[in-house]
C-alpha cells in the first residue's frame, strides 16, 4: 500500500510563490526553475541596453570632448551606432546570445576577453570572501541563537550590524591603514607582487586563479605571496557578507527553536546544544540558502568596492576604472555578464535548497 | 505502589505585554501508575500549561511554583521538575516522562527521517548503539500499527498520512518505555474517524505498556471515551476532580454541570426539527428553492500542465427558503468549498449551482453583485473575519453602507445598535475593536454583520468550531433564535455532526466531494443507509462512559464488517 | 472615516501611545530596549545635524579659505580644523557635518519617491493578479536579485551622463536609488496584499459585495502597510551605503556642489597609504555611525513586530491575576478538522489511518 498522500494544490496559494511543488518531483522542479533563468537575463540584459543608450551612442560618450564631428560621426558610423536603435538591439541581443559583448573603446578590445581575464580574479576574491563568510557567520549566527537575548547575543548583533553598517572602501580603508601602514605585515593592494606575477607568467598553462597558478609553479614564496595579497580584500568583502549570514542564521534558528518540533525533541531529552546544531538548524537552513542566494547581489556589488579599494585586478576594478574613462561599451558589457551570474547562481542556490528540503526530494 | 506524577500547589505566572498573569493557581493531582488521568477545561483554564510544567517545557516567561514530583516506571527514583537542572531534566525526558502533542504535521521534523527523530530520543539517553536504537525505532513503529516499519523508519514526516504522523508522535514517546505519557489535546486535530483510532492506541499504551497517561482535552466526549479518573479545570484552578463514571453521572461542581450540559448530543435537534416541519405552512415545499446544485462540480486547476484537483464532484441538493442545510464532512469533504461557491468566493467548474435564480456556473462578478445582499456569510475564525483596523460598529455596518442604505456608518449606527443587541451584544460594544472582544462575542458580531441586510439565505462555515463547548452552545441557541426571528434559509457547514443536529432541518453528508448521503436529520442520524454516514455517526465518541464503551464496540464491528 | 472611530480610538487608547516607534519603545525591554534607544538616539542626532549643519559647521562644505588664508591640503588634526583638512585643502569636520545633510535629503527623496511608486504597484498587483501581476513580479525578482549598486550606477549614468553638476547630482542620486528600491516595497506590499486578500476579513467584504476599490483601500492598503515604518528604516541605511558607494567610485556629487562621504572616501584613498588616517577616518565613521544607528532602529522594530524574536519581561511569583481569556503560548485554541487555512486542502484524507488498522 502506498502511503505518500498526494497533497492538492492549495486553492489559495495564488502568491508566485519560490516554494518548489511538492507534487511534481525534482526534476521537473529543476526544468522549471532552470527555464526560469532566461526570462530573468532577458530582462536585465534588455533593461541595461534601453538604460545606457537613452544617453546617446556610447562612442559620444567617450570620445565627445576629444574628437571632432566628422571624425566622430566617423566613427560612429563605423561601429552601426546610426543605424536605427531597434536593429542595435535585436543585433546586441544576439551577441550575448553568442557571448560576444562589442569591443571597449578604450582599450579596443573584445569585452569578452576582458571579461574572462578579471572575471576570474573577482571569481576567487568572491570565493575567499564566501569562505569567511561562511566560518565566521553561520557558526556565530547559532551561537547568537543558543544564547538569545543575553549579552553574547547583544555582542553578536551589534557586531553583525557593524559588519554591514561599514561600507566595504572604509573596512577595507581601515584594514589597510592598521595592517599595512602601521604594523606593516600584509601588502597594501594587488592580487601579488610583480616578482610572483613574472614567476606565474611563465607557467604553460596559466590558469588565473593565481592561487592555482601559485601552487603550479612549485614556489612556496610564491604562494605565500598570493595568499598574503588575498586576506585583507577577503576580509573586508567577506565580513560584510559575514554580518548578513549571522543575522539570517541567528534569525532562522531561533524561528526554528519555537516549533513544535523542537519542542517534541526537547519532551524526549536531546541537549540543548544538539537542538541548535542538528533540529532548528537543519529546518532553518532551508529559507537560510534561499535567502543566501539573494545576498549575491550584494557580493558582487561589494566586489566592485572592495576591488576597487585594493586595486584587485577583476571585474569590479575594471568597471570603476571604464566608469571613469566612460567606455560604456565595457560597463554594458561588464554589467550584463554580471546579471547572468546572478541569474545563474540564484539558479543554484534554488536547487540547493530544494535538494536540502525532503518534501521536494521525495 | 507509588504515583508515578504527584502535582502539589502548583501555581505558574506568565508575563505578557499586559503584564504578569496567573495561568495556574494553586493545583494539586496525582496520577497512579497505568492510570489515565483527563485534565479537562476550556482555553485559558491552564490545562496546557499544566501539562507543559510537568515536562519541563514552560516557556522562559513562565516562573512555577510547588512541586511536581515524577518517579520512574520502576519506582527506583524521584526528582522535583521544577527544582532540576536543565541537565537532569533532560536525563528524565523520554524516560520517565514523555510527551503526544497537538497537531502531529508540527511535531514531527519535516527534514528528517522518523526512523532519525525517533533514534535521537534513544541516543539522548546514550544506552544504546546505533544499530541497536534503529532495531529498537522499527520495533515501536511496528507496535504503534505503522505497517511495513522496516521500511517506513526511513520515510520523511510528508510521507504519512495526519492519522499515522499521530502514531509516529506515540512512538516517540513511547520508545523508552516511560512511566508516564502527557498527551496535549492528541486528537484535537484529527478527523473524527482517525480520532477513534487514536484512542484506541492510547489505550493499547495503557493496557500493553502499563503507561500512565496525562490526557489533556476540551472534548467531553473523549475523556468519556478513555479516561479514568477526570479533574476539571478553571481558570487556573482544579474545580473539581472525580472518577470518570462518578463525574459524567452526578457532577458536584456548577461549571462541570454547565460543562456537561453544553456539549451537544446528537439526537438533541431531532425533535426540534420535526417541530419545525410540521409546522410549515402547505405548500411550503412547492415554494422556488434559494439553492439549487444540479451535478455540482468544483475543480482547482494545477500548475504547470498538472491534473487539478477536484473538491466538488457531482453534488446535487436543495435549500427551500426558511430551511437549514446541515452540510458535514471531514477535512477534504468539499464542504466549505460548497459554502464559497455558493457565496461566489471559489468558481464552478461543471454542472448547474442557481442561487436565488442566479446561475453561477460561468459567473461573473458585476452582475452578481445585486444578489450579493441576499446572501450573508459567517466565517470559521472569528479571529481573522473582521478587519482589526476598524470598530465593530464600523464592520457591521459596512453591508449596510455599500449596498446604499446608509450613507456611512455614523448614519448606519442606529441599525447598527438595533443588529447588536439582536446578537445580544450590548450597544457600547461597537465602539471596540475586533481585538478587544472575546471569540465568542465577535462571531456574534459577525452573525450580526450577516443579518445586517436580512438576506433571505445566510452560510455559516463551521461558525463555532473555533469556539469552547460553553461559547459554543450559547452561539448555537443565539442562530437558532435569529433564524426563527428572521426567517432565513441557511447552509450551515460543520464537522461536528451533533453540532449539525442542533440547528439543520436536513443534514447532507459530503465524503471526499461526493453526497453520499441526504435526509432529514431523524433519517440521517436515526438510520444511516451510507457505510461511511455510519462509520462518522459511530466514530463520534459520546460524553458518557458507560454508553461510549459501547459505542466504541459497535464501531469495532462496523471496522471489521467493513 | 467615521466620528465613531475617531472617539473610540482615543477612548481606548491614546494616539500618542499608537504612534509606530512610540508604541514598540513601551513594549521593548532590556537588551532589545537598549538597542532600540541607542539607535534612536544616534539617528535623532544625525537628523539633528543635518537640520542644523549651517550653524555646526565651523565652514562652509566647499570652503578652501577663510580671512587668514588657505587652509592648505592634508592638514593634520589641531588648531582652526579639529579634524584636519583634505588632499584638496577642505576642512575635515565642516565636510563630514554637511555630509549628514545630504545623506538625509537623498534618503528622505529616495525613500519618499519609492515607496509611492512601490506601494501602488505593490497594492493593485497583488490584488489583481493576472498577466499584469505575473510581469510586475518577474520584473521585479530580476531587478531585486540584481546588485542594487551597479543598477544606481547605471541610472545615474542615465540621468546624469555621469556627471554631477549641482543640484542635480544630488538629485540623481536619490533617483538612482529610488529605481533601486522600487522592487523591494513592491515586493513586500504584493505579498501582503496577496495574504490579506485571503483574509476572512477581506472575504467578507467581497461576499457583501463591496467593490474593488473599496476593499482594497478600505480593507487592504491600511493593512498591508503596517510594515512600511520597518522597510522604511532598513531602507534608510541602504540609501546611504549606495549613495556612498556611488560617491567612492564617482559618481557622487562634485565637491562644490554638496559634501558627500563616499567622494570624500574615495579623494582619501590614495592618502591611507602615506599613512594619513584623519581624511578617511571621520566621513568613514560618519557613515557607520548613521548607519548603525538607523539599522538598530529598524532591527529592534523588526524583532518586536515578530512574536518569536520578541523579548518579555520575566515575572516575579505568583504575580498577576488569573486570565480569563487563554495567554498561553501556543494556545488551547482549538481548531477543527480542515482548519484556517486547511480549506479541504490538507494532507490527511479522512479513511486513510482506518485502513492503517494494526
Amino acid at each position: 500500500m502506498t502511503t505518500v498522500t498526494t497533497r492538492p494544490p492549495s486553492p489559495r496559494a495564488t502568491g508566485r510563490k519560490k516554494r518548489p511543488a511538492t507534487d511534481g518531483g525534482i526534476g521537473r522542479y529543476i526544468l522549471i526553475r532552470f527555464l526560469l533563468i532566461f526570462p530573468t537575463i532577458f530582462i536585465l540584459v534588455s533593461m541595461v541596453f534601453w538604460l545606457m543608450r537613452t544617453t546617446g551612442d556610447p562612442i559620444t560618450a567617450a570620445l565627445g570632448g576629444r574628437l571632432g564631428p566628422e571624425q566622430l560621426a566617423e566613427r560612429i558610423q563605423a561601429a552601426g551606432y546610426d543605424r536605427p536603435i531597434f536593429v542595435q538591439y535585436i543585433e546586441y541581443l544576439g551577441q550575448v546570445f553568442t557571448g560576444n559583448f562589442g569591443t571597449t573603446i578604450s582599450t579596443n578590445r573584445p569585452v569578452s576577453e576582458i571579461l574572462v581575464t578579471y572575471g576570474l580574479a573577482t571569481f576567487e576574491l568572491v570565493f575567499y570572501a564566501l569562505v569567511v563568510a561562511f566560518i565566521v557567520g553561520i557558526p556565530l549566527g547559532m551561537v547568537a541563537a543558543y544564547w538569545r537575548d543575553k549579552s553574547a547575543d547583544a555582542f553578536l548583533r551589534v557586531f553583525a550590524i557593524l559588519c554591514y553598517a561599514t561600507p566595504v572602501f572604509f573596512s577595507g580603508l581601515l584594514f589597510k591603514l592598521v595592517f599595512a601602514v602601521y604594523l606593516d605585515v600584509l601588502p597594501v593592494s594587488g592580487r601579488a607582487s610583480t616578482g610572483s606575477e613574472l614567476q606565474m607568467q611563465l607557467l604553460p598553462n596559466q590558469t588565473g586563479l593565481y592561487t592555482i597558478d601559485a601552487i603550479l609553479t612549485g614556489d612556496p614564496t610564491v604562494l605565500g605571496d598570493v595568499l598574503e595579497h588575498a586576506v585583507l580584500p577577503a576580509l573586508t568583502l567577506g565580513l560584510l557578507t559575514a554580518g548578513v549570514f549571522l543575522r539570517l542564521v541567528r534569525t532562522n534558528v531561533i524561528g526554528t527553536l519555537g516549533t513544535d518540533y523542537v519542542d517534541a525533541a526537547r519532551s524526549r531529552g536531546v541537549s540543548e546544544f544538539r537542538l541548535v546544531r542538528k533540529h532548528a538548524y537543519r529546518p532553518a537552513l532551508i529559507p537560510i540558502i534561499t535567502v543566501i542566494g539573494l545576498q549575491i547581489a550584494l557580493l558582487l556589488g561589494g566586489a566592485v568596492l572592495t576591488e576597487t579599494t585594493f586595486e584587485w585586478k577583476g571585474l569590479g576594478f575594471m568597471l570603476s576604472e571604464f566608469l571613469k574613462a566612460r567606455d560604456f561599451v565595457a560597463v554594458q558589457g561588464i554589467v550584463a555578464l554580471l546579471a547572468v551570474i546572478v541569474a545563474l547562481s540564484n539558479f543554484v542556490v534554488d536547487i540547493i535548497a530544494a535538494l536540502i528540503d525532503p518534501r521536494v526530494r521525495y | 505502589m507509588t504515583d508515578v506524577l504527584t502535582i502539589t500547589d502548583l501555581g505558574i505566572s506568565f508575563a505578557t505585554d499586559a503584564g504578569a498573569v496567573r495561568a495556574v493557581d494553586g493545583v494539586t493531582l496525582r496520577v497512579a501508575p497505568g492510570e489515565v488521568l483527563a485534565i479537562v477545561g476550556e482555553s485559558g483554564s491552564g490545562k496546557t500549561v499544566t501539562a507543559k510544567t510537568i515536562l519541563g517545557l514552560l516557556p522562559e516567561t513562565a516562573t512555577a511554583s510547588g512541586a511536581v514530583i515524577l518517579s520512574s516506571k520502576d519506582g527506583s527514583s524521584e526528582s522535583n521538575v521544577i527544582a532540576l537542572s536543565t541537565a537532569q531534566l533532560r536525563q528524565v525526558r523520554g524516560t520517565d516522562v514523555s510527551m503526544v502533542f497537538q497537531e502531529p504535521s508540527t511535531a514531527l521534523n519535516p527534514v528528517f527521517t522518523v526512523g532519525w527523530q525517533i533514534m535521537e530520543g534513544i541516543r539522548a539517553h546514550g544506552q544504546f548503539s546505533r544499530k541497536e536504537a534503529r532495531k529498537k525505532a522499527i520495533e515501536i513503529l511496528g507496535r504503534v500499527g505503522i505497517p511495513d516499519a522496516e521500511t517506513r523508519v526511513d520515510y520523511y514526516p510528508h510521507q504519512f498520512s495526519g492519522g499515522q504522523k499521530q502514531r509516529v508522535v506515540i512512538a516517540m514517546a513511547l520508545v523508552l518505555d516511560p512511566g508516564l505519557i502527557v498527551a496535549d489535546e492528541p486528537t484535537t486535530a484529527l478527523d473524527v474517524t482517525v480520532q477513534a483510532e487514536i484512542l484506541d492506541l492510547l489505550r493499547r499504551c495503557r493496557d500493553e505498556f502499563g503507561t500512565a497517561i496525562v490526557l489533556i482535552t476540551h472534548n467531553m466526549g473523549v475523556v468519556a471515551d478513555l479516561a479514568d479518573r477526570v479533574a476539571v479545570m478553571y481558570q487556573g484552578k482544579v474545580v473539581e476532580e472525580a472518577d470518570a463514571q462518578t463525574l459524567f453521572r452526578s457532577p458536584q461542581n456548577d461549571y462541570t454541570k454547565k460543562l456537561l450540559a453544553a456539549v451537544p448530543h446528537v439526537g438533541q435537534g431531532v425533535v426540534h426539527a420535526a417541530a419545525r416541519a410540521t409546522a410549515r405552512a402547505a405548500g411550503w415545499e412547492q415554494q422556488a428553492p434559494v439553492v439549487v446544485a444540479d451535478q455540482l462540480r468544483i475543480e482547482y486547476p494545477g500548475r504547470l500542465g498538472r491534473s487539478g484537483f477536484t473538491a466538488v464532484d457531482g453534488v446535487s441538493f436543495l435549500i427551500r427558503p426558511g430551511e437549514v442545510l446541515g452540510l458535514v464532512g471531514e477535512s477534504g469533504s468539499g464542504k466549505t468549498t460548497i459554502g464559497r461557491a455558493i457565496a461566489g468566493l471559489t468558481r464552478v467548474t461543471g454542472g448547474s449551482l442557481t442561487v436565488m435564480g442566479h446561475e453561477m456556473n460561468g459567473f461573473k462578478e458585476r452582475a452578481f453583485r445585486k444578489f450579493r445582499s441576499d446572501i450573508g456569510f459567517v466565517f470559521q475564525d472569528p479571529a481573522s473575519s473582521f478587519n482589526p483596523l476598524l470598530t465593530i460598529a464600523d464592520c457591521v455596518a459596512e453591508p449596510l453602507v455599500v449596498h446604499g442604505r446608509a450613507k456611512n456608518a455614523a448614519h448606519a449606527r442606529p441599525r447598527v445598535n438595533e443588529l447588536l443587541e439582536a446578537v445580544q451584544l450590548p450597544r457600547a460594544y461597537g465602539d471596540r475593536y475586533p481585538h478587544e472582544l472575546s471569540g465568542g462575542q465577535r462571531q456574534r458580531a459577525s452573525l450580526a454583520r450577516a443579518l445586517a441586510l436580512e438576506p433571505p439565505l445566510l452560510i455559516a462555515d463551521e461558525p463555532t468550531s473555533a469556539l469552547d463547548v460553553s461559547v459554543q452552545a450559547r452561539v448555537l441557541e443565539l442562530f437558532a433564535e435569529l433564524q426563527r426571528e428572521f426567517g432565513f434559509a441557511a447552509l450551515f457547514i460543520s464537522h461536528d455532526l451533533a453540532v449539525v443536529d442542533l440547528v439543520a432541518d436536513r443534514i447532507a453528508v459530503l465524503y471526499r466531494g461526493k453526497l453520499v448521503e441526504e435526509g432529514t436529520s431523524a433519517e440521517v442520524l436515526g438510520a444511516p443507509k451510507d457505510p461511511y454516514t455510519q462509520r462518522l455517526l459511530a466514530s463520534l465518541p459520546v460524553p458518557d462512559p458507560a454508553e461510549q464503551a459501547l459505542r466504541r464496540e459497535g464501531l469495532r464491528r462496523l471496522r471489521e464488517a467493513g | 472615516m467615521s466620528d465613531a472611530t475617531v472617539i473610540s480610538a482615543r477612548q481606548k487608547r491614546s494616539v500618542w501611545s499608537r504612534l509606530p516607534v512610540v508604541h514598540q519603545l513601551r513594549q521593548s525591554i532590556g537588551l532589545q530596549r537598549g538597542m532600540l534607544v541607542a539607535g534612536l538616539v544616534i539617528t535623532t542626532l544625525f537628523v539633528l545635524t543635518a537640520i542644523f549643519a549651517p550653524v555646526l559647521a565651523p565652514y562652509g562644505f566647499s570652503q578652501l579659505r577663510d580671512a587668514d588664508g588657505a587652509f592648505g591640503a592634508q592638514q593634520p588634526p589641531g588648531g582652526a580644523h579639529p579634524l584636519g583638512t583634505t588632499v584638496s585643502g577642505y576642512d575635515v569636520l565642516s565636510r563630514v557635518l554637511w555630509g549628514a545633510q545630504t545623506a538625509l535629503f537623498v534618503i528622505i527623496v529616495a525613500v519618499l519617491l519609492s515607496i509611492f511608486a512601490g506601494v501602488f504597484l505593490g497594492l493593485v498587483s497583488g490584488y489583481f493578479g493576472g498577466w499584469l501581476d505575473r510581469i510586475l513580479v518577474v520584473v521585479s525578482d530580476a531587478v531585486y536579485a540584481f546588485p542594487s549598486l551597479l543598477l544606481a550606477i547605471v541610472m545615474s549614468i542615465v540621468i546624469s551622463g555621469g556627471k554631477s553638476n549641482l543640484i542635480g547630482g544630488v538629485l540623481a542620486a536619490a533617483i538612482s536609488i529610488t529605481v533601486v528600491f522600487i522592487p523591494q516595497y513592491f515586493r513586500v506590499i504584493r505579498a501582503e496584499t496577496v495574504r490579506i486578500k485571503a483574509e476572512a476579513y477581506v472575504e467578507s467584504a467581497r461576499v457583501l459585495g463591496a467593490g474593488s476599490g473599496r476593499i482594497m483601500f478600505r480593507h487592504v492598503f491600511r493593512n498591508a502597510t503596517r510594515t512600511l515604518p520597518l522597510i522604511f528604516t532598513l531602507n534608510s541605511s541602504e540609501a546611504i551605503l549606495t549613495l556612498a558607494g556611488l560617491g567612492f567610485l564617482g559618481f557622487g556629487i562634485e565637491p562644490t556642489a554638496a559634501s558627500e562621504w563616499g567622494y570624500d572616501l574615495n579623494k582619501a584613498l590614495s592618502d591611507v597609504t602615506s599613512g594619513i588616517w584623519w581624511t578617511s577616518l571621520f566621513p568613514g565613521l560618519a557613515i557607520v555611525l548613521v548607519v548603525l544607528g538607523i539599522t538598530l532602529v529598524g532591527e529592534s522594530l523588526n524583532d518586536l513586530a515578530d512574536p518569536r524574536l520578541r523579548g518579555r519581561r520575566a515575572v516575579g511569583q505568583s504575580a498577576g491575576i488569573v486570565a480569563q481569556t487563554s495567554v498561553v503560548p501556543g494556545g488551547t485554541l482549538v481548531a477543527g478538522p480542515g482548519g484556517l487555512g486547511g480549506l479541504e486542502g490538507t494532507a490527511t484524507h479522512p479513511t486513510e489511518g482506518l485502513e492503517d488498522r494494526p
